[in-house]
């Protein structure tokens, strides 16, 4: 039997969501009707002339086969940022939930990489791989390995990777440590009595009660992986070797604020809105389904 | 003696902080530009004694980050009414400038309207052309103009059996002094920063080989690329060659591999004339500058290199009393004595020819050898195919550049097949610019 609270008055129910439909209005659907609007327009860089063009600036996006090779590129990047992300935070999690001494000092420290911008967390990472005076590639060298991100493709999605990885990876911790504090002790003493160890434990209980927040993390960190990591990428590869790491986003990125293509950057973001809101939609429908509340 | 001293030094400051009109308003000129390092210092310094010069005006230099945040940065301020007085804009930028209508005045404009003599002839020709509109109008102040030259470690060069006292002149000289520096044991015989502007654009005016159509663009925007001549393919598998033998090594890209250069990692590069004063300041070694090589058997090679930098732009929209100032400070750093002077202290080309005369006179370039090869390059009489390049959307065709030419260093495509790459993709953009820009 549902529970419902009913408001008896007309308007308050809308006085209550005004801040947020407002904040909403200004600071997404207003954002994004200027996009879809610029998307079908040509203009010059301080705006003095503007020619509508139609649906041209699409054509030209998907005439161009660098355009729809980046694509691969996001997917293999954002599988690699969300899967990795989540299953190294998870294991992160998972021992700092085991631990009993210093609980809050490694809490404290894994939680630390969030506050970074992502941008010093690409120039960070990039020093560590700097081919002839990073520490991480002078080891890599040391061993036999010859790291070169500024030539070899892979080398440098590895780079971009590791660095987005590094810096969600706190934001993932935390609400797998909160979710594995709100699984009561009482199963895992239950099954531990039953007989069962901790990487049974772990795959028969904890895991599937943490389906919740691992559906929450995968949408947020594929969101991620696909918005908020154009700074990585400019600070550490900038989509180089040639086109091998310029996902979608750093393409919107470049072409809008450096080559101040405009009507080019907004059709683009188009492109990548309705690729988002797909995924997301794909992911509500079929993915949460397998999650238990 | 100290305290003293200080009491004294107090008492100055004093004063001059009374003597200075507090009451005469002065005119604020706000200038945006994009100089680090010892180049942020010279633009500090430039401004600081421009204002002790004069008590009108006061310029107020601000950092805004590299060339491609400033523009951006420039182009939303000026969207929203708050755009700077005079902005740097480097080189890449100035069709995307010219073809912006009212945007910008005319730098003769802003000095005629000041009622300050303004007389184009003054600037050396290959810079100035290049800040020329079609109609013979200069529409930016040159500030500093570069041109790529050719570094070397003369340690290196002396360790390696090589003649420390003559840089390679040629391409094949370049590829076997690599060849020697790698048998003494050097990992990065050479490399190369700006690899678009050093080994495709500076390389065809260098060759007297046009780059792109209709005069490299300063004739019109239907210009098209050029590069994928059989000249320019020789060049570039020359250098994919010496990739894959380990005598030329890939830094990155912009002048991120200067650094390699000034640590020693890396024997030779080409780059930049306005990379001297960093070197001259930061290099542990002792270095030679040269001329950019070229391939000896090519007629009419060597020709002149085009020019990079940036030039001053002055942005429209403000008070008249505000443009005398701009007009005053354009004034005053266009004098000889103070372009002088900035030459000698950065390596940037002297802009005017009174410059340049003012500074062989004074004998530095006899004191300081290796300082004249970037104005040598350049002082030559320009033919059509080596007056400049100025395309639309030329950032972003650098990038294609630099995507495709990666590519052949890693051996992930041929030097044929990038430079078509590079010239089908560019043609893109430059259609792209032409159309967005036509009928004005």
């Amino acid at each position: 039997m549902e529970k419902r609270v009913v408001f008896r008055s007309a308007w308050l129910p809308w006085a209550l969501l005004a801040p947020q439909i407002v904040i909403i209005t200004v600071f997404f659907f207003w954002p994004a009707a200027q996009a879809l609007l610029q998307s079908l327009q040509q203009a010059d860089a301080f705006g003095t002339s503007v020619e509508w063009v139609g649906l041209d600036n699409f054509r030209a996006l998907f005439d161009d086969p660098s355009y729809l090779a980046s694509f691969k590129t996001t997917a293999i990047f954002s599988v690699l940022v969300a899967g990795l992300g989540i299953a190294l935070s998870l294991m992160l999690a998972v021992f700092a939930d085991r631990i009993v001494k210093g609980t809050t000092l490694y809490r404290t420290l894994l939680i630390w990489p969030y506050a970074v911008a992502p941008a010093v967390a690409g120039v960070l990472w990039l020093f560590l791989f700097a081919p002839s005076i990073g520490i991480v590639s002078y080891g890599l060298q040391a061993i036999g390995f010859a790291w070169n991100h500024l030539l070899d493709s892979d080398h440098a999605m590895a780079l971009i990777v590791v660095a987005a990885v590094w810096k969600q990876i706190s934001y993932n911790f935390l609400f797998f440590v909160a979710g594995l504090q709100s699984i009561p002790k009482s199963l895992i003493e239950a099954a531990a009595i039953d007989g069962a160890r901790p990487w049974r434990r772990f795959w028969t209980i904890q895991f599937p009660l943490l389906s919740p927040t691992t559906f929450f993390l995968l949408v947020i960190n594929v969101v991620y992986a696909f918005f908020e990591t154009f700074a990585i990428v400019d600070a550490s590869t900038q989509g180089g070797p040639g086109r091998d790491t310029a996902i979608l986003v750093y393409k919107v990125y470049y072409d809008g604020f450096k080559a101040m293509d405009l009507g080019g950057s907004a059709a683009q973001s188009v492109v990548l809105m309705f690729i988002v809101v797909a995924l997301t939609v794909i992911q509500f429908r079929f993915v949460e389904k397998k999650v238990n509340y | 003696m100290q305290t003293k001293n200080t009491a004294v030094a107090l008492a100055a400051g004093l004063l001059a902080l009374a003597a200075h009109p507090a009451a005469h308003a002065q005119i604020e000129i706000q200038w945006w530009h994009s100089m680090t390092a010892v180049n942020g210092e010279w633009v500090n310094d430039l401004a600081r004694d421009f204002n002790a010069s004069q008590k009108d005006y006061k310029v107020v230099p601000t950092f805004k980050g590299s060339y491609e945040e400033s523009m951006p940065g420039a182009v939303a301020a000026f969207r929203a009414g708050t755009a700077p007085h005079i902005l740097q804009v480097y080189e890449v930028g100035t069709a995307t400038m010219m073809a912006s209508k009212g945007v910008a005045i005319p730098v003769g404009q802003v000095m005629k309207d000041a009622g300050l003599p303004f007389d184009q002839s003054v600037y050396i020709p290959a810079v100035a052309s290049y800040y020329t509109a079609p109609n013979g109008q200069m529409i930016s102040l040159p500030f500093n103009s570069s041109t790529t030259v050719f570094y070397y470690n003369k340690d290196a060069f002396k360790a390696a059996g090589l003649d420390p006292n003559k840089g390679p002149t040629t391409w094949p000289e370049v590829v076997s002094a690599a060849a020697k520096l790698k048998a003494s044991g050097h990992k990065c015989p050479f490399t190369t920063a700006w690899q678009g502007w050093t080994q495709l654009e500076s390389f065809s005016a260098w060759h007297n080989v046009e780059y792109a159509s209709k005069r490299n663009g300063l004739a019109g925007l239907d210009a098209r690329l050029m590069i994928d001549s059989p000249l320019h393919l020789r060049h570039i598998e020359n250098l994919a060659n010496m990739s894959k033998q380990g005598l030329f090594v890939y830094k990155g890209r912009g002048n991120v591999p200067e650094a390699s250069f000034v640590s020693g990692e890396c024997a030779m590069v080409t780059t930049s004339s306005g990379f001297l004063g960093n070197v001259r300041k930061n290099a542990k070694f002792a270095y030679g500058v040269s001329a950019l090589p070229y391939y000896p058997d090519v007629p009419g090679a060597p020709q002149n290199t085009v020019i990079g930098g940036a030039s001053l732009w002055v942005i429209s929209g403000k008070k008249p009393a505000e443009y005398k100032g701009v007009a005053t400070f354009f004034k005053y750093i266009s004098s000889p004595e103070v372009q002088a002077k900035s030459h000698q202290r950065t390596g940037y080309l002297p802009v005017t020819t009174a410059a340049y005369e003012l500074t062989d006179k004074s004998g530095f370039y006899k004191e300081n050898p290796g300082s004249d090869v970037a104005v040598t390059q350049m002082v030559r009489k320009v033919t059509d195919k080596s007056r400049g390049i100025r395309l639309g959307n030329y950032p972003q065709i650098r990038t294609i550049e630099d995507e495709e030419l990666e590519q052949v260093w890693g051996g992930k495509k041929t030097a044929k097949e990038a430079l078509v790459a590079i010239v089908k993709r560019g043609n893109e953009l430059l259609e792209k610019f032409e159309r967005a820009n036509k009928g004005r």
